[in-house]
């Protein structure tokens, strides 16, 4: 058995690790083995994290993975569980997502751009701050409320792919403000003052020099935010966007369903076939937003290392 | 006179250009007020027709049933026992990656393990809803045989490991900003590193690492998905994890997939309750946000 080797090889070096300062005296050797049990305790912590994270998507896969097939992607749902795919929630998600960023990714940046370029330090601009920092804060399920008094009924949108990215968008607006904020002020202010001293204007300042500078910061918020966004189920239930449809979207105005509903839709189904889809279903939905974040994080990684 | 014209239209351009920009900057405004105005014309409606105080005080959450009560308590409980739980789940293991990464990690290790972490806090919600119902609770089951299918434990559990990242990275920030000085004066008086870290470096990041737990509790409060998905939708007025319950939040997602009628009574308790849920999140927010901003004060 080799795993029980390699547990005792690890097992031994744990405790030389804790007994290696046997010949000094009792103090050392206590405080050199407690150090040893909390660096230990903190791996451990961290692992048990990124332990769960493997389980969970190793399960997804082997439960899910007889449905993983091509007709999984181009079916729409069905009553009959090995028939059902994901074809109307994944187009869905396109059209929200897309629909989402449009409206969110211009509002954010610009009001980043108030806050960090054009605001002076006044009362306003602070309460803007404390007001942003708050939103960020406010559970999705509140936004979902908030769309469906605004966009479905105020508005009178319906349950259409409209009010469900507008509510998305208000949801992952702090968040790209945010993200935008911190990438402007990581620009040097040199830069600024140079392509003043060139007789460039504010705006001029801005769109050649300060949003090219902070430009990979600015697309790794917004590609965090998007990931966010793939994921978000409750307010779009909220909103009614329906779990069943057998139809794509032809405009925005058409009722959609998006991946997460489906499966949240095939979990809370007791029988088993059905739960074989909503496993696949995770796997799918696992693996667009980890592939999302990998992405911003190896985006981060290499900005980081230019500068 | 040409060069005169082209001066002018920069300006008026660089003008239109600043309006707009605070013209969305404004846009965070008019959604707090959104937001507020919809939860408060809702509950106002609401309120006409029930009393606060029965809402408040009631004991008994049936208003789906023929026989209507509208007491909130059962709903707040099970929000406070899977909140309680993620916290208990949260909070030893948060902590201790916190202190790990800051105090004993190399950079190079930091510098892995920190973005994997991250990516725990990146997983959609439904999926670990998935995660308690068809894993968790499984193997519970095989613990405490008493256990039922819906329950509060499992669903704490997985929002515990949802949390975990946040309290984690905020709980670190606050240990980073301890200045180095006090821990090499720790240090000079013959301490360990553990030593060091427990009775100087946490004490010292205590407010920033409350402000972390406030956030994280925030955070349990408004999570929808984990439990809608596996703690059930049975609103009892229970501190026993292992029956089933229904939050704050799950109800109001059982509400909006029903077929219930908008402009009922019925329809209007979602709005009732989304704003206690908002009142409730946003005070630990505005607590977590004051304790950051102090201990930041303190040592900058």
């Amino acid at each position: 058995m080799y795993w029980v080797r390699g547990f005792k090889i690890v097992f031994e070096k744990f405790m030389n690790d804790i007994y290696r300062h046997q010949n000094e005296p009792w103090w050392v050797r206590r405080a050199s083995g407690i150090d040893q049990v909390v660096r230990y305790a903190g791996v451990l912590s961290i692992l048990f994290g990124v332990v769960v994270l493997v389980v969970l998507f190793g399960q997804a896969l082997i439960e899910g993975f007889p449905r993983l097939q091509l007709e999984f992607f181009t079916s729409f749902p069905s009553r009959i569980a090995s028939q059902a795919g994901i074809l109307s929630a994944w187009v869905g998600t396109i059209w929200v997502i897309v629909l989402c960023a449009l409206m969110a990714v211009p509002l954010g940046v610009m009001t980043a751009l108030y806050l960090e370029e054009y605001s002076s330090r006044h009362l306003l601009s602070r309460i803007l701050e404390i007001n942003i920092a708050n939103l960020a804060g406010v559970p999705s399920i509140i936004y979902g409320l908030l769309g469906l008094g605004l966009f479905v009924r105020l508005l009178a949108l319906g349950r259409s792919v409209l009010a469900g990215a507008g509510t998305l968008a208000l949801l992952i607006l702090p968040i790209v403000i945010l993200a935008t904020r911190e990438a402007l002020r990581a620009v040097p202010h040199s830069l600024r003052e140079g392509s003043y001293a060139l007789g460039a204007s504010r705006w001029q300042t801005i769109w050649h020099q300060v949003l090219p500078a902070a430009f990979p910061s600015i697309l790794t918020g917004i590609i965090l935010a998007v990931s966010r966004a793939v994921g978000e189920t409750a307010p779009l239930i909220m909103i009614g966007a329906l779990t069943y449809i057998a139809f794509l979207p032809q405009s925005v105005r058409d009722p959609f369903t998006v991946l997460p509903i489906q499966v949240f839709n095939w979990v809370s189904r007791p029988q088993q076939a059905f739960t074989a889809n909503a496993a696949a279903g995770v796997v799918v939905l696992l693996g667009i937003t980890l592939t999302i974040n990998a992405v911003a994080i190896w985006l981060r990684h290499r900005y980081q290392q230019k500068i | 006179m040409l060069a005169k014209d082209a001066v002018y239209a920069r300006r008026v351009g660089e003008y239109a250009i600043e309006v707009l920009i605070k013209l969305a900057a404004f846009s965070s405004i008019v959604i707090t007020i959104g937001i507020i105005a919809v939860l408060m014309t809702e509950t106002i409606r609401f309120f006409q027709e029930v009393s606060v105080w029965e809402f408040l005080t009631g004991r008994e959450w049936t208003p789906l049933f023929s026989n209507k009560k509208f007491g909130v308590l059962p709903l707040f409980a099970g929000t406070a026992i899977t909140s309680g739980i993620a916290m208990i789940v949260a909070l030893p293991l948060g902590l201790m990656s916190a202190i790990y990464l800051s105090e004993y990690a190399r950079e190079r290790v930091r510098s892995i393990l920190k973005p994997i972490l991250e990516i725990l806090a990146a997983v959609p919600t439904v999926v670990y809803g998935y995660f308690a119902l068809q894993l968790v609770t499984p193997l519970l089951q095989r613990l405490i045989p008493s256990l039922s299918g819906f329950n509060a434990l499992s669903p704490g559990i997985v929002m515990g490991i949802m949390i975990l990242p946040i309290i984690s990275s905020l709980s670190e920030d606050a240990l980073r900003a301890v200045p180095h000085s006090l821990r090499e004066g720790s240090y000079a008086l013959g301490a360990s590193r553990w030593q060091m870290v427990f009775s100087v470096a946490v004490p010292a990041a205590f407010s920033g690492i409350t402000s972390a737990f406030l956030l994280g509790v925030s955070r349990a409060i408004g999570e929808t998905m984990i439990v809608a998905i596996a703690a059930g939708l049975q609103p009892r007025l229970t501190l026993n994890p292992l029956v089933p319950i229904e939050t704050v939040t799950s109800y109001i997602v059982q509400v909006s997939m029903g077929d219930t009628p908008t402009d009922s009574l019925e329809y209007r308790t979602i709005f009732a309750v989304g704003m206690t849920l908002f009142l409730g999140a946003f005070m630990f927010n505005v607590l977590g946000a004051w304790l950051q901003n102090r201990f930041r004060e303190i040592y900058e």
